[in-house]
């Protein structure tokens, strides 16, 4: 039991900081602009197919720096010449752009890699058990990308709080023509934030796609569960979004463990419920099997209980 | 103004006798099939690999003179893996005139399909249409809810339990078991059956775990990995397919989770690259109808030549089956229609592509074939073929003959009078 506790919570926070990673652009990104960002996961798909290409040639380090500065520049270059010229139009024109851009991105994808999973291999540096818990093993690979993402959300953190450039940033995130009025090129701050925020994705692409699988519907499973935690943790909210993903991480991770269902809850009243009854069908359903439904439902709750975020200022 | 738009109207109108005369005249070049099945999204690289199969078996058959004269033609469709989807897209394809529908991934899918046949079928005499399942093996589709039009080639999973059941219960060792499956029909069946099975042929071996998971939208099967390894199994029963089974073993490489895996589907895309990175030599077992490393010389050959174009393996020697039934019962039938293919499939024997007697049984259109349990791991002398470049090869343990594998049905065939 204490070994299940202990993997799962190891577990959780590796998955819930891989979410991170890709969650801190989106929700700055989210909040300059006002709009969710639907192609965010694409490139964190992007940079996943990038980090394996170019690994390719020149191995895994320099790919881990490549990738996502490339994914940086062209998300820079959406943001220039894309999203800047539909924001005249207003906020569903912009979600309708973000929307097609990332049908765009997986039929490229698909076209150059195909739709089979590629085969992105963790570098043979990081190939062995970084140590073992009673019998469980913990690849070093995992370590890794724990440490990576810890660093990451430091140096965020850090530059956004502690710096000039964060203070203009996040300026520029609340009060936009103020800044402008102050001499500063508040267009040019969208777009880097635009870049920086795509980057830190492909990071995460980089580092997740030989752990988990490098194939053209990646986005589509990650996506989703982005808006939750950015909802979840409060726009435009780095340490929201923080804190969000390791919740979200932990509870996806401990609900597959759970294998209660609401029939052993009504159980420990000492009340059975007859087994054939239709509503037996639905009280059975363990925890588990709604494991990954349970980041929706928490959504919803936090929508309508507090629609700020955990640590939002601003309503969505 | 009037005269030349009237003119230029009785034209148009006149050419409209010709176009009508002329697109069947084409249509029916070749005879074809659509291939409905999930060419995007998570089921894609699996999709992909069918769409070659029976292009590949069809050009063997038109190399030979194809079927009445005409050649076969394999006319693919997405969809998606959804069943609702599948019905739009099984009504494009008889819009455009086709009569043969194949499909196989995913249970719920052919059921849709299955369901949609009976109807139109009865709605629309004279453009019937068959259903050839290649994969889906849910076995409420050839019991309660069989179809005199739906035929399926691959044994369905209560089959499959039954002779692994039989295998597993020669083996003591097996004391604690877990079942994981994906969460749809096909998942449901595959663990209700051996829980029942297995607790009818060895009561002692002790169920310590009942997953199911929602179909491929898992990326990171650890959590389910730490919750295996908690339980204490020593062997594991997945039916699980396409990228659940990859990740699932790749999650199982990462913990050092030591257990034997009793599949169904180790053999798909992904799955001996999984296996092969998680070292497990001989530890998965798969049940299916044929392997590469069967000795017998014409699918070995087969195979080489099959790897030499597509540089993969043949994951379904069934569609090698079905496709020369189907182009045997055209043959016999001497016509392209529906219901006299399928009177003539009924029943129909063949020497099966990895050798051995196989029958459509009429009673419920299921196939029966010799069935294999083959382990995958390191190859010896005899096994001349690797899967996916691993240099690992399937290795058979036992051949059960198609009698072997007969199971009762509950089917009450309603045939169209």
């Amino acid at each position: 039991m204490l070994e299940l506790i202990l993997i799962s919570t190891l577990n959780g926070v590796l998955f819930g900081m891989l979410l991170f990673l890709m969650a801190s652009g989106l929700t700055l990104i989210f909040s300059m602009m006002g709009v969710l960002n639907f192609a965010h996961a694409s490139f964190y798909m992007l940079g996943a197919f990038f980090g394996f290409q170019i690994s390719r040639y020149v191995g895994f380090w320099p790919a881990l720096v490549v990738a996502p500065l490339l994914v940086g520049v062209v998300g820079a270059l959406v943001e220039r010449y894309g999203l800047r010229n539909v924001h005249r139009h207003g906020h569903v024109a912009e979600l309708l752009f973000t929307f097609g851009l990332a049908f765009v991105i997986e039929e490229i994808v698909q076209m150059i890699w195909g739709k089979a999973p590629v085969d992105y291999r963790i570098p043979p540096l990081l190939d062995f058990t970084a140590f073992t818990v009673f019998s469980t093993n913990y690849p070093a690979y995992k370590l890794f990308m724990l440490v990576i993402s810890i660093g990451i959300f430091i140096v965020l953190l850090a530059v956004l709080t502690r710096t000039r450039v964060g203070l203009i940033i996040r300026a520029s995130l609340t009060h936009p023509n103020m800044v402008a009025m102050l001499g500063h090129n508040v267009p040019r701050v969208f777009m880097l934030v635009f870049g920086l925020g795509c980057a830190l994705a492909a990071v995460a692409g980089v580092i997740a796609g030989p752990a988990l699988v490098t194939q053209s519907n990646m986005a589509g499973l990650l996506g989703p569960i982005l808006f939750v935690i950015v909802v979840i943790g409060g726009l435009g909210s780095v340490p929201g979004a923080f804190i969000a993903s390791l919740l979200i991480g932990l509870i996806q991770t401990f609900a597959v463990s759970v294998n209660a269902s609401l029939t052993d809850l009504i159980g420990t009243f000492g009340l059975t419920l007859d087994a054939r009854s239709p509503l037996a069908q639905l009280t059975n359903v363990t925890v588990a099997q709604i494991a990954p439904v349970i980041p929706y439902l928490l959504l919803v709750l936090i929508l309508v209980l507090r629609p700020t975020g955990l640590f939002g200022t601003r309503e969505t | 103004m009037r005269y030349p738009n009237a003119l230029l109207i009785s034209c148009l109108c006149s050419l409209v006798p010709i176009v009508l005369v002329q697109t069947p005249a084409f249509a029916q070049d070749t005879v074809r099939i659509a291939y409905i099945d999930p060419l995007s999204g998570g089921g894609a690289s699996i999709g992909e690999v069918g769409v070659k199969t029976f292009q590949f078996i069809a050009d063997e058959i038109n190399a030979k003179g194809g079927v009445l004269g005409k050649k076969l033609e394999i006319v693919p469709y997405d969809n998606k893996l959804n069943p609702q989807e599948s019905l739009v897209q099984v009504q494009k394809a008889i819009d455009a005139g086709i009569r043969i529908v194949t499909q196989g991934n995913g249970s719920s899918v052919a059921a849709a399909i299955s369901d949609f046949a009976a109807k139109f079928n009865e709605r629309n005499p004279g453009k019937e249409f068959l259903f050839l399942n290649y994969a889906a093996v849910d076995p409420v589709l050839t019991n309660d809810k069989c179809n005199y039009w739906h035929f399926r080639w691959d044994a369905n999973s209560d089959i499959k339990m039954e002779a692994l059941t039989n295998y597993m219960k020669t083996w003591p060792s097996i004391k604690k078991l877990y079942l994981i499956n994906q969460d749809y029909s096909f998942g449901q069946a595959v663990r209700a059956a051996a829980k029942t099975m297995l607790s009818a042929k060895r009561p002692d071996i002790q169920i310590v775990g009942d997953e199911m998971h929602p179909l491929l939208k898992i990326t990171d099967f650890a959590p389910y990995v730490a919750k295996i390894k908690a339980s204490g199994a020593d062997s594991v029963v997945t039916g699980n397919w396409g990228q659940d089974f990859a990740l699932l073993l790749k999650a199982a490489a990462d913990a050092g989770l030591q257990v034997d895996w009793y599949t169904y589907y180790a053999g798909g895309t992904g799955g001996p690259t999984a296996i092969k990175q998680s070292g497990v030599n001989h530890r998965v077992f798969e049940i299916s109808e044929g392997h590469a490393n069967i000795p017998h010389r014409a699918s070995q050959d087969f195979e080489g030549v099959f790897r030499a174009k597509y540089e993969i393996g043949l994951i379904y020697p069934r569609v090698v089956n079905q496709m020369r039934m189907l182009a045997a019962a055209i043959d016999e039938a001497k016509s392209l229609e529906a219901p006299k293919i399928a009177a003539k499939l009924e029943g129909m024997k063949i020497d099966v592509f990895d050798g051995g007697d196989g029958f459509m049984r009429k009673d419920d259109h299921q196939f029966f074939q010799p069935m294999y349990i083959a382990s995958f791991g390191e190859r010896s002398d005899k096994e001349p073929f690797d899967e996916e470049k691993t240099g690992w090869g399937w290795r058979i343990i036992t051949r059960l003959d198609a009698a072997n594998t007969m199971l009762p049905t509950s089917c009450k065939m309603d045939r169209p009078s």
